[in-house]
Parts: structure tokens; C-alpha cells; sequence
């Protein structure tokens, strides 16, 4: 076999297996019930779930708690997903700044016991500088590492 | 009326530029395609003036563009979302690429630039061909910022819109068709950084210089030459990764030292856009030294070639058409040119590939086969690792784009991103490099032919070295992790092969040393990356166990990792790994002062960039302002001063930042500490808001004697006497004034807050001004005095104490990073230096044996 045709063969098998691995790595988007029974089935997967902040007759945000003189890693939310599903979930870091005032939250993580573990936070606020168009913030709960 | 000369100017010349762009396309491509030497010429003299003529264009549209900019032209709708009163002028020019239109500009401004040197540079013989494909990137660019309408179709979008022009329908045109903005939107106060000054232009020099290569390329497989494109385009391609490189690490640094995520590379979707092109240019530098002797390694120099420019135009339609949307957050905002951008990539894909499939068959094969002792085959293999490199990337970089074409084909697809993008890429890409590491090494001693058939002996001695440096570094830098084991002794591989190839050739001749110099860069980078990314370490963990919640999640003990921000109390020290942590307070920034002053020492003019001085502002040692002064500010930015006391007794403090930003938000920007080796990073991740209005609870009263003891705000106060004064801060005392002062000590921690409010009767009227501790937060007022009882009254108002939420990691060895960056463009520099000697020189013989040629055939 000419030494072409070999390398030709370990390229075309590291090429797919980048594409099978980045496949399996891929997240998705669902909603907390299928969340729920993800984590139900045993899947520890992290899964994007897009929600509204809970509002009340008032429109201010529901079920927020966050106080930095107890925990300052410690801010509770709840979230209303598409299919009205009402949601507590759980970050392991401060209360991202703006929090309160954005208009769809996208959160990143599992399911875990009662709550939604979340790992990132993706927040679309009402842009003041162009009408009409959402901002987005990205917000992580651990330093990234190598 | 307003006068609109300059915007009307300014279109005319995109027009213009638009226009000549198309004539120069035309008359170019006739004069590659003309058979005689009169018709030839002749269309090179129209071609050449239509080019000259667009960049005269393009370099008019600029300066109309700026001066719109610079004289705050807030008519304009460019001038109006980008620029403000408050840009001081280096800032003026970064809005200038802010837009999407700008920066089309600025990428449209080099190429002219670059295609006018090659007009004088390449020779007749590349001119046609070559600035055919120019000119016809010009029109598609210029098309973008042409802004014309043609029935439903919207061409472009016009940087010289007028605010009436592109807001119609807002209710302030209806009421007054003249109304004029007094103030811009501004520059987002995030880019007000001096590299992004010089970021965004070097970033798209290094686009334009792609294009040089790629019509190379093209120029060589139309005029039937499939070989003879690579000298001349060589040291163009080394130029063009060079520059890219760099602009892509001035990127980074602006994010390591504005951004708090922590590093210089998130693996967000727009560096990844540009990372992919730098990887395939790298490749194809590689692979076009291979070119003369391999055909392999033609063909994929060709394929290189055309990619690198491609994925260029790829990564433009990626961060501009709006197609990240939710997976990025620093794409430009779309303005609705994606199907325009879609058909310019797909025009240059379709030309490029066509031509290729055309002239394939020109190319010649290989006599004999590749064998492992051919220099040959190892660039070819660093090549392929480098693509392999890329591939990974961009196939998890465009889940976005497959999402869209599942949806062209009426299926919804709800792929998202991996959710831990920095592990995804990391895990790839520590491999493939370990993979070129080693190829660097070897690749060099094969190229040399310092190893070859029989003889790899010769790289015992780096081999050697390398395993007694990386077992050092495992045991003594604690190395655990066996992946980063093996990218280690790579890199060290790396580090220790080019450096005895560098020895060994410098003694030849140091000129040709280049590629050894780069490759000890890319080692160097290579470790630091490594150190400052796989061992940053978080110092900031709170494990003080002062924070006292029932909740689970707190007593939960293997949840420790998480708990990686600590609070801070206003004056309140806290530990932290072997550092005493103050919170000092807040300060702003003066412009035309060095350092901070606390932000009560300005009051800010409400809707202004300036603030009245409250008292007199010096540093070190000389007045700046005196009180009373108004002076320039950046109102956006709140500083956070952090001390930092060393085990050693030795005092820092960092400053980092909270900027509220109109467009984006609360924004936490770090403040780092640069050592030798390794940075010490601090942001606040959770402070107050910066603007709210202190808010005080409703008033306490307490009528007590001195000696007396009462409770503020829970801290035990003891009001220990009342003296008589004649200064009250805030009050101009007059000699038959009677002042006095109320002393009350507060047990706060483990110190002692002294409180004064003073109490003041002039004329029979009384003053009494309240005492704030923003340590404790309380107001104290003294309201009365009864002679009779002895009794004193005081009143007291509680407020949110202030308090920062930080994170802090030290970055170990970062410094080889930068460093290795400076060798790899030093290695570069050398390179290019070279190829283009060795161009210049093979050229002059080519002319020399033309001219010979000539005197024969007139013989």
C-alpha cells in the first residue's frame, strides 16, 4: 500500500471521528419537561431550555433570591418555559447584573433533584440602543478551564 | 437648512467607486484575455485608471465618512449611533469601524491599497489576471455599502444615511423634519480601548492579504502555470498569517484585559471565524515550500490557497449575517445583508472551483512516491494537521448554519451548541498541536538534512534534553494530568529541536533561520497557553465559612468548587489565600490624571461626560483641579479599589471595573496584576448598582447621656462625650456661632468607627448636619440637646452597607504567551525577508534571460 493512500486513510478516519464526537457533544434545545425526563432516564446531559423570567400582576419578576451576606454563589430563579412549564432553577454564582430586566433567558444545564442545575446563562435584554433588538450577555457559573 | 454636501459626496463616491470597480473588472479581464501586445495595452491603460481612479474613491469615501464622524455631524445616522460629544479622538476613529459599513471600508481601503502596489510590483504578466480578481472583490465589497434600492431588493447599506433617512417613522421627524440630535449614541464604552484602535485594522489587513495568494493562485491555473504563481505569492501568504496572527492575538489581549471570562480565547463562534482562515494560511505557507518538488504537495498548496481566502469570506458571512445570532455575543448586528454575503462567498467558491476542476490535468504527477525521509512529506503531514485542526473547529462553529439549511429543507433541527465549548475545542485541539509540535521538530531536522535516511540519530540529543526539561517541569510544576503530560514534552520537543537546528544554521547563515525562530515561538506559546489556561487557579475561594446559609446546597461539602467568589464589606478585611483582601470604595477615572479618585470627590453633571469637582484633586503630589472645577470624566466607568496586602507586609491595590454600558448593560471589566511569572486577575462579579440612589430606612431615635450605651444598625455604640468645636465640615462658622460635637465610638468587628455629627446654633436658629459611615452604613444626626435632663437626642437611619462580590485567579507563566507571540512574528519577519530576496533575485534572472531571448530573436 503506498504511503498516500495510508495517510489518506488516517485523515479520512480522524474526520469523522471529529464529526461524530462534536456530534455527541452537541447540546440541544428542549424544554424542562423533556429536562425532567432526561434526567429521569439517567442522562446527566446538559440541555439549552429558552424561558421567560415568572412575572407577577405587576410584571416584577417572581421567585428571585439572591443574597450575597449569606451566599454570595448562591442566586435561586424561576423560569417559565415555552410550553408554560414553571421551573425553579439554581446558579452556583452572582446574580448576573441586569437579571431582573431581561426578556428571555436561554439556561444552560440538568435537571437535579427539584431544580434546574445551571451551569450558563444566556440573557436577551431589551436593547436601549436599538429598538427592537435584544442584547445578548453570556453568563458562566465556573471558570473555564483547559 | 442644513447643508448635506459631504454625505452627498460621500455616496457619490461609493457610487463611483462601485462603478470604476465594475470597468476596472471588465477591462482587466479583456486585457488577460487579449491576444496582441497594441490591444493588450490598451486595455491595460483603461484597466489601470479605473483601478486608480476606484482607490481615489475609496480613499474619498473614507475622509468623508471621518470628517462626518470628527465634526459630530449627528444628522448623519452613522455619525449619531457611533460617535458622541465625549469621544476624545483616538476613539473617533475607532467608531469609524464600529459599524458593519465602517469596517467593509476599512477592509475595501486595504485592498485598494494592496492592489495598487501589485499594479507596480507583480509584473504585466500577473497584473491582468490578478487584479481582475481584485477589481471583482471591490465591486462586491463596494456593493455593500452602496445602499441602493432597486424594487424590493435592498443592495448595501449606506454609512451616509441621514437619521430622518433611516428612521422615518419616528415621531420627533413628524413633528420637526429639521430636528437634529445634540449628542451621539457614543462609541460602546467597551471598545474604548486602545487596541481596539489598532486591532480592527490590522484584523483586516491580514483579510485583504489573504486575497493576494488567492489571485496568485487564480492568476497561475488561468494563465495555465499551476507552478509558477507560488514564488512571487510566497512571501504575500508568510505577510498575510503573519499580520492575521497578530491581529487575532491583539483580540485576544483586549478580551483578557476588558472581557471577564476569565482568559484571552473563549472559543466564541467569531474567533473561531477568524482562527479557522490563520490555520489553513499556515498550512498552505507550509505546503507551497513542498510545491516545486512534490506534486501532492502542489495540489494542496492550490487547495490551501483558495481555502484560506474562502473561509475568509466564510467567517465574514458568519459574524455578519446575523446567523450566530443566539451563539454569539459580539457578532455585528445584522443589517440585513445576508443574502448578499451569501452570494458573494458562493460566487468566489464557484469561479475558484471551476477553474481548478478546468486546469487540474495541467498539473504534473509525482515521478516517484513519497517516502518518510522526504522533507516533503513531514511539511505535507503538518499541513494536514493543521487542516484537521481547522475541520474541527468549523464543523462545530457552523451547528448554527446547519440548523438554517435543516430548516430550508422544512425540517426543524434544534441542535445547539456543545455546552462546555472551552472543553470541546480544548480536547481536540491539545492533540493536534502536540501532532505539529512534533512535526515542527522533526520537519526542521529533515528539511536541514540533518536527519535523514539512516541517520535519525542525530535527534537523540533534543530528544534527550527534551525528557530531562519535561520530567522537570512534570515534577517540580506538578504536572498531573497525563494530556498535558504528553503536549508538554511536545511542546519542550519543539522548543529544543528548532533551537539546535537554529544553532546549527545560524553558524551557516541566520537568514535562513526563520522557520526555526517561528516554531521556538509557537513552543513558547504553546507552554504558556498550557500553564495560564490548564493551571489558572482560583484564589478567590470562599472557604471562610463566614457565610452562613441552611441551605442544602451550602452544606453540601463536595460543593465547595463552585463557591468561587467571596464578599467584600466596605473597609472590612477578608483572607484570601495568604492575602489580606480590603474593599476601599469606589472611584472614577479623570481624564487628565493619573489614577482614581473616589467618586465623591466628583459630582457628575447629570446627562454630561463632565462632573464638578467637589474638593481639590492632586496625585502624586501635584494639584490637578481645585474644588469647584469642572472637569472631563468617564462617567460609564465605576473602579472598585481592592488592596491587596502580601504575607511579605507589601500593599497593591487593583482597580477593576464596572462600567454601565447604555447598549449592553452592567458591565464587569478585570484589573490584573502583571509579574514575571503569572498574572494575578480580579473582577467584581456582583456589585450594588453603581447609580442607584442610596435608599435609608426610616429614622431610629435615641435619647441618651454620654456614657450611655445603644445599638446602630446592631454594632454597640457608646456616645463617649460632646465637645465644643468651631469647624463643621459643610458650614462657615462665624465667631458667634456655637458649635459643638457628639463623639460616639462604634464596636464594629475588630475595630472601632468614631462618629461625629455635629450640632450648631447660629442666632438662635439650629443646624444639626448628619454623620455618615459608609462602613457601617448609618446616618447620625444629633437633634437635640436638653440642658436639664443632660439628655442628648440623636437620630439614626440604616442603609445598605456597600459591599463588592469578587473572583480573582492567578494566571501562571501568561508571559510566555505574549512572549512567543513577539519570536513566532520575529521568525516570520525573517522569513519574509527572505522569500522576498529570493523572489526578487530569481525575477531579475527571469528578466535577464527574457532580454537575452529578445537579442537572440533580433540577431
Amino acid at each position: 500500500m503506498k504511503l498516500s493512500h495510508i495517510i489518506g486513510i488516517i485523515v479520512i478516519a480522524v474526520a469523522i471521528g471529529i464529526v461524530v464526537t462534536s456530534y455527541g457533544d452537541s447540546s440541544s434545545y428542549v424544554t424542562f419537561g423533556k429536562a425532567l425526563a432526561m434526567a429521569k432516564d439517567g442522562d446527566e446531559d446538559m440541555v439549552h431550555v429558552v424561558g421567560k423570567l415568572k412575572k407577577d400582576a405587576s410584571g416584577k419578576a417572581e421567585g428571585l433570591f439572591y443574597q450575597p451576606q449569606l451566599d454570595p454563589n448562591h442566586f435561586e430563579f424561576t423560569l417559565v418555559d415555552n410550553e408554560n412549564h414553571v421551573q425553579k432553577c439554581v446558579y452556583n454564582s452572582p446574580k448576573p447584573q441586569d437579571f431582573d430586566r431581561s426578556e428571555q433567558i436561554v439556561v444552560i444545564g440538568a435537571m437535579q433533584g427539584d431544580h434546574f442545575q445551571t451551569n450558563k446563562i444566556l440573557l436577551k435584554c431589551p436593547s436601549k440602543y436599538q429598538d427592537g433588538k435584544l442584547e445578548v450577555t453570556e453568563h458562566e457559573a465556573k471558570t473555564a478551564q483547559l | 437648512m442644513k447643508d448635506f454636501t459631504v454625505g452627498n459626496a460621500g455616496h457619490l463616491f461609493v457610487i463611483l467607486s462601485f462603478v470604476t470597480a465594475l470597468v476596472a473588472t471588465f477591462s482587466y479581464l479583456k486585457m488577460t484575455l487579449a491576444h496582441e501586445a497594441a490591444e493588450e495595452n490598451h486595455w491595460k491603460r483603461l484597466a489601470r485608471g479605473a483601478f486608480y481612479v476606484h482607490g481615489v474613491a475609496v480613499v474619498s469615501v473614507v475622509a468623508c465618512l471621518f470628517s462626518i464622524i470628527y465634526n459630530h455631524r449627528f444628522e448623519y445616522q452613522y455619525a449619531w449611533s457611533h460617535s458622541s460629544l465625549a469621544l476624545p479622538v483616538q476613539y473617533m476613529i475607532s467608531c469609524f469601524w464600529e459599524g458593519q459599513e465602517g469596517s467593509f471600508l476599512l477592509w475595501m481601503f486595504w485592498n485598494a491599497v494592496l492592489g495598487i502596489i501589485l499594479t507596480r510590483t507583480a509584473g504585466s504578466k500577473w497584473e491582468g489576471p490578478m487584479l481582475t480578481v481584485f477589481a471583482l472583490v471591490q465591486a462586491f465589497l463596494t456593493s455593500m455599502i452602496l445602499g441602493v434600492v432597486l424594487g424590493d431588493v435592498k443592495i448595501g447599506s449606506s454609512p451616509f444615511l441621514l437619521l430622518k433617512e433611516s428612521m422615518p417613522d419616528a415621531p420627533v421627524f413628524t413633528m420637526n423634519p429639521n430636528f437634529v440630535p445634540s449628542d451621539g449614541k457614543g462609541l460602546n464604552p467597551l471598545l474604548q480601548n486602545y487596541w481596539m484602535v489598532i486591532h480592527p485594522p490590522t484584523l483586516f489587513l491580514g483579510f485583504a492579504l489573504s486575497l493576494v495568494p488567492f489571485a496568485y493562485c487564480i492568476a497561475g491555473l488561468w494563465r495555465n502555470q499551476p507552478l509558477n504563481w507560488i514564488r512571487p505569492a510566497q512571501p504575500w501568504m508568510l505577510v498575510g498569517a503573519v499580520v492575521l496572527g497578530v491581529g487575532i492575538m491583539m483580540g485576544g489581549y483586549w478580551a483578557y484585559e476588558t472581557l471577564n471570562f476569565g482568559g484571552y480565547w473563549n472559543w466564541d463562534p467569531v474567533e473561531n471565524a477568524v482562527y479557522v482562515p490563520w490555520l489553513i494560511m499556515v498550512a498552505a505557507m507550509h505546503t507551497m515550500l513542498t510545491a516545486k518538488r512534490s506534486s501532492a504537495g502542489l495540489k494542496t498548496a492550490i487547495i490551501l490557497t483558495v481555502a484560506q481566502f474562502i473561509f475568509i469570506l466564510y467567517s465574514t458571512f458568519l459574524s455578519r449575517s446575523g446567523i450566530l445570532g443566539n451563539a454569539s455575543v459580539h457578532s455585528f448586528t445584522d443589517l440585513g445583508l445576508s443574502g448578499q454575503l451569501l452570494v458573494y462567498l458562493l460566487a468566489f467558491v464557484v469561479i475558484a472551483v471551476a477553474l481548478m476542476a478546468v486546469k487540474w490535468k495541467l498539473i504534473p504527477s509525482d515521478e516517484q512516491e513519497l517516502s518518510i525521509y522526504n522533507k516533503e512529506l513531514w511539511l505535507f503531514l503538518g499541513a494536514i494537521v493543521l487542516c484537521l485542526a481547522g475541520f474541527q473547529v468549523i464543523s462545530t462553529t457552523s451547528i448554527p448554519v446547519y440548523n438554517k439549511v435543516a430548516e430550508l429543507f422544512g425540517k426543524a433541527s434544534n441542535l445547539a451548541m456543545p455546552t462546555n465549548q472551552v472543553a470541546h475545542y480544548n480536547k481536540f485541539q491539545i492533540w493536534f498541536f502536540s501532532v505539529v509540535a512534533v512535526l515542527s521538530g522533526v520537519g526542521q531536522y529533515i528539511w536541514w538534512r540533518k536527519a535523514g535516511k539512516g541517520n535519525f540519530n542525530t535527534l537523540m540529543t533534543p530528544l534527550v534534553l527534551t525528557l530531562l526539561i519535561s520530567a522537570a517541569i512534570i515534577g517540580f510544576g506538578e504536572v498531573k494530568n497525563p494530556v498535558y503530560m504528553v503536549f508538554l514534552t511536545a511542546s519542550v520537543f519543539a522548543m529544543m529541536a528548532n533551537g539546535a537546528i537554529l544553532l546549527g544554521v545560524i553558524q551557516g547563515n541566520y537568514r535562513l533561520s526563520g522557520g526555526a525562530v517561528a516554531h521556538m515561538g509557537m513552543a513558547l506559546m504553546l507552554i504558556g497557553i498550557l500553564f495560564s489556561s490548564g493551571y489558572s487557579k482560583i484564589t478567590s475561594i470562599n472557604n471562610s465559612g463566614l457565610m452562613i446559609s441552611k441551605s442544602e446546597e451550602f452544606t453540601k461539602n463536595d460543593n465547595k468548587e463552585n463557591k468561587e467568589n467571596v464578599l467584600l464589606w466596605l473597609n472590612q478585611s477578608e483572607r484570601m489565600d495568604g492575602y489580606q483582601l480590603t474593599y476601599r470604595g469606589q472611584r472614577v477615572e479623570v481624564r487628565d490624571m493619573p489614577g482614581y479618585v473616589p467618586r465623591k470627590a466628583v459630582e457628575v453633571i447629570e446627562g454630561d461626560f463632565r462632573g464638578v469637582a467637589q474638593e481639590d484633586l492632586s496625585a502624586n503630589g501635584k494639584l490637578y483641579h481645585k474644588k469647584g472645577d469642572t472637569i472631563a470624566l468617564y462617567p460609564e466607568n465605576v473602579y472598585y479599589e481592592v488592596e491587596y496586602r502580601e504575607p511579605s507586609g507589601k500593599i497593591f491595590s487593583l482597580y477593576p471595573r464596572a462600567q454601565v454600558n447604555e447598549r449592553m448593560g452592567t458591565l464587569a471589566s478585570p484589573d490584573i496584576r502583571h509579574k514575571a511569572g503569572r498574572d494575578l486577575y480580579t473582577f467584581v462579579s456582583s456589585v450594588p448598582d453603581p447609580n442607584a440612589e442610596t435608599i435609608w430606612d426610616k429614622t431610629e431615635t435615641y435619647s441618651i447621656a454620654i456614657r450611655d450605651t445603644f445599638f446602630l444598625n446592631d454594632y454597640v455604640a457608646i456616645l463617649d462625650n460632646v465637645v465644643k468645636t468651631n469647624e463643621v465640615e459643610g458650614i462657615d462658622m462665624k465667631p458667634s456661632d456655637v458649635g459643638v460635637k457628639a463623639q460616639v465610638r462604634v464596636l464594629y468587628k475588630d475595630r472601632e468607627v468614631m462618629m461625629q455629627p455635629a450640632f450648631v446654633i447660629r442666632d438662635g436658629a439650629i443646624a444639626s448636619p448628619a454623620d455618615i459611615s459608609d462602613d457601617l452604613g448609618v446616618r447620625l444626626q444629633l437633634k437635640t440637646i436638653d440642658p436639664k435632663t443632660g439628655k442628648f437626642t440623636f437620630a439614626a437611619n440604616q442603609t445598605q452597607r456597600d459591599y463588592i462580590v469578587m473572583k480573582a485567579s492567578e494566571k501562571p507563566l501568561i508571559n510566555l504567551l505574549w512572549i512567543g507571540t513577539l519570536v513566532m512574528v520575529v521568525g516570520f519577519i525573517m522569513a519574509i525577508v527572505r522569500r522576498y530576496r529570493e523572489n526578487g533575485k530569481m525575477e531579475g534572472k527571469a528578466q535577464k534571460e527574457d532580454r537575452k531571448k529578445t537579442a537572440i530573436s533580433y540577431q
